[in-house]
């Protein structure tokens, strides 16, 4: 050490400018190709839920922080941003604002707040938005407007329209889907634009690779053995969505290598198994929520052993 | 007054005595409830028996017989007017309802129309599938009145059928006309039976 | 002790619901609406009442060895007769609370009043106590219906407030019942620290 100016503490030590505001910043421009593509297939409307998310989410935050936690800078960190523009884009781009509107100060009041704020949650505060929306407004939450559409016509997404209609997985063309030419949330669509926001996020080492590659390998492996279309199993729904900017939170998943490959894999087990033998379409939001309650058993479970303990016998 | 010490006899006498009066009491009063609570539970029958089929003078609860149609028990009550039998209300189920089972009681003329229907148990989701009991009464192809199932399965718009079902709760709506179309089926199985 | 006294302390200092959480599963259970929490509320104060009253009366004969049965029997006594009046007299209402009613049996308030007062007062507090605990939890239980009623299906007491469609269903269905029981018991307690 040069300087004497530098207080040491104990170890280990990381020097970076790795503050919570440039992570978030950076997710937040990894989720902007995503959120592009919803706003070029659905249209305007998009970018108007979006917006309304986004104001609920930071009006939740600071009201909650300033007056029942006495803090003032809260929003500076961008983490209500980012809840925000993530529960959009799990919405249909149909929904209508006042939903929009309560998902986020659902997401942010009672999934993050009422547990004290940025660190504290137990749960992905986008996806308790979500799933409040899905199980109070199942109507509306379950309407998709059709892609490139212009004229509010609606339809199926894929996966209710395999589970309900029995439409055969092979006769779906996997060039179209991968652009995002389906009915779907906003932000679920264009899978290309989410591949892209996760490569840059791991580039910039924000995430790491094991927990989307563990929930990723569980649904191959499980539609491989059950003689599912694999690459259906991958692009349709959420997956992508879920598994590159909800499973990886900081917060609400494992810290231990370990406990990110036990997390991962039964996320991926578990929405498998909600897609094809539960009632809803899509699971991968109750899956990552399932764990997201199991993280602190599973920290509890791989924490490593202190230097010097011994193994008990 | 001091406390009774836990003895053997003590405790023995205090617990049977105890019971003793407990018995008598609920004894008592279920004798003498016996009959209101007897009228309330056939009324509720009775009154949605004659929802689904009116203007019958006979005692259909009375008249009940038990039979087999599409694999599965129904209930038939038969409406009885002067003495000619002018339809019957089925009582038949479906277990792949939402959340489990789905009751109803559907009345059909002598030619299989269906006269009207109500749900009598369920466990769907309110707000969604639990409109069951209104939705299918509704405007245009929402409603299963006057359809006569037994010429042609009911179906949703999904399964390739015509009648529209509940918007996102295409499941119970399935359900619902299972129990429909096996009600139908038991209404023609009696109408068989009795017309031998 | 005074009369009232401890009727107010055993409906607020001590409310069943907000501070001792007792009984949480009828409060989770039937409060889907104002009137329906209302209705379980009245009907657990009634049983509460009487079983606070005739444990009392009979402490000195019970042996402490055996007092736990003789409560259960006199607990599950009343709520019997309970059952068999409202479905004689009330069917709709026994409907509608359906297994909740013979659940009042295990309601941990009913043997922690017996265990925590009625063995130890006369029969005049013990029925103020009754009164208090069982007021409590109604005042409790109606507020959380009503919460929920308004929240989920847009009314309160069936009065509508604003449409029904657009109710947030989650506040019907349990989970819905957790989390505004969390924020009440928030507001409450926030209101007695206030106050202190």
């Amino acid at each position: 050490m040069e300087s004497n100016r530098i207080t040491v503490t104990g170890s280990p030590h990381v020097s970076a400018q790795r503050t919570t505001q440039r992570v978030m910043l950076n997710v937040i421009l990894a989720l902007l190709p995503a959120m592009a593509c919803g706003i070029w297939i659905f249209g305007w409307r998009s970018a108007a839920v979006a917006a309304v998310a986004i104001i609920a989410c930071m009006l939740t935050e600071y009201v909650c922080a300033r007056y029942m936690l006495g803090r003032r800078d809260s929003l500076r960190d961008c983490t209500a941003i980012v809840t925000g523009l993530l529960l959009a884009m799990t919405l249909p781009s149909s929904i209508p604002l006042p939903m929009a509107f309560a998902g986020g100060v659902f997401a942010i009041g009672v999934g993050k707040m009422a547990f004290g704020g940025t660190g504290q949650n137990i749960f992905n505060p986008a996806l308790v938005g979500r799933v409040f929306l899905l199980i109070s407004f199942p109507v509306e939450m379950t309407t998709w407007p059709l892609p490139l559409s212009p004229d509010g016509m609606t339809g199926a997404t894929l996966l209710s329209a395999m589970k309900e209609s029995g439409v055969d997985a092979s006769s779906i063309d996997l060039i179209q889907i991968s652009l995002g030419n389906m009915g779907g949330s906003l932000g679920e669509v264009g899978a290309i634009a989410l591949v892209a926001g996760w490569i840059y996020l791991t580039a910039r080492r924000i995430v790491r690779l094991v927990i989307p590659l563990s929930i990723l390998g569980a649904v191959v492996l499980l539609a491989a053995l059950t003689g599912n279309n694999i690459a259906v199993e991958l692009l349709s729904g959420g997956l992508l969505l879920g598994t590159f900017f909800m499973a990886t939170d900081y917060v609400t998943s494992p810290m231990t290598t370990k406990g990110m490959l036990i997390y991962g894999i039964l996320i991926g087990a578990i929405t498998f198994v909600i897609r094809h033998y539960g009632s809803y379409p899509e699971g991968i939001s109750f899956a990552i929520l399932i764990m997201n309650g199991c993280t602190p058993l599973i920290n509890k479970l791989t924490r490593p052993r202190l230097f010097g303990e011994r193994r008990k016998k | 007054m001091k406390k009774l010490k836990s003895t053997l006899p003590n405790m023995v006498i205090v617990l049977t005595v105890t019971t003793m009066i407990a018995g008598f009491l609920l004894g008592y009063v279920y004798q003498s409830t016996a009959g209101a609570r007897e009228k309330a539970s056939n009324e509720k029958l009775t009154g949605a028996i004659r929802d689904v089929v009116p203007g019958f003078d006979n005692d259909p609860a009375a008249d009940k017989t038990s039979l087999t149609a599409g694999g599965k028990q129904v209930t038939v009550y038969p409406a009885i007017k002067d003495g000619e039998l002018i339809g019957c209300a089925v009582e038949s189920s479906s277990d792949n309802g939402f959340s489990g089972k789905i009751t109803i009681v559907a009345g059909f003329d002598r030619d299989g129309n269906i006269l009207g229907y109500q749900v009598t148990s369920h466990a769907e989701t309110p707000g969604l599938g639990a409109k069951m009991n209104e939705w299918f009464r509704g405007e245009g192809h929402r409603s299963v009145i006057g359809r006569n199932p037994s010429a042609k399965a009911l179906k949703v718009s999904k399964d390739g059928g015509d009648v529209d079902g509940i918007t996102a709760a295409t499941i119970s709506s399935r359900a619902f006309l299972e129990a429909v179309n096996t009600a139908a089926e038991g209404a023609n199985e009696y109408y068989r039976q009795t017309s031998k | 002790m005074n009369f009232f006294k401890t009727i107010y302390r055993s409906a607020i200092l001590e409310n069943p619901t907000f501070v001792l959480l007792l009984g949480m599963c009828p409060t989770l259970g039937t409060t889907s609406s104002a009137i329906n929490g209302m209705s379980m509320g009245l009907a657990t104060t009634g049983v509460l009442i009487c079983s606070n009253g005739a444990i009392s009366a009979i402490k000195n004969l019970v042996p402490d060895k055996i007092r736990i049965p003789v409560y259960i029997v006199v607990i599950a006594t009343f709520v019997t007769l309970l059952q068999m009046l409202m479905q004689a007299y009330a069917p709709a209402l026994n409907e509608s609370l359906g297994i909740f009613i013979p659940l009042i049996v295990v309601n941990c308030i009913l043997l922690g009043r017996a265990e925590a007062f009625a063995s130890r007062h006369n029969v005049v507090s013990s029925i103020a106590d009754g009164i208090g605990a069982g007021l409590g939890f109604t005042v409790a239980l109606t507020l959380l219906g009503a919460c929920r009623e308004f929240l989920g299906s847009g009314s309160i007491a069936s009065l509508s407030i604003f449409p029904e469609s657009s109710g947030a269903l989650l506040f019907i269905l349990a989970p819905g019942a957790f989390i505004m029981l969390g924020f009440l018991i928030a507001a409450y307690r926030y209101i007695q620290s206030r106050k202190s």
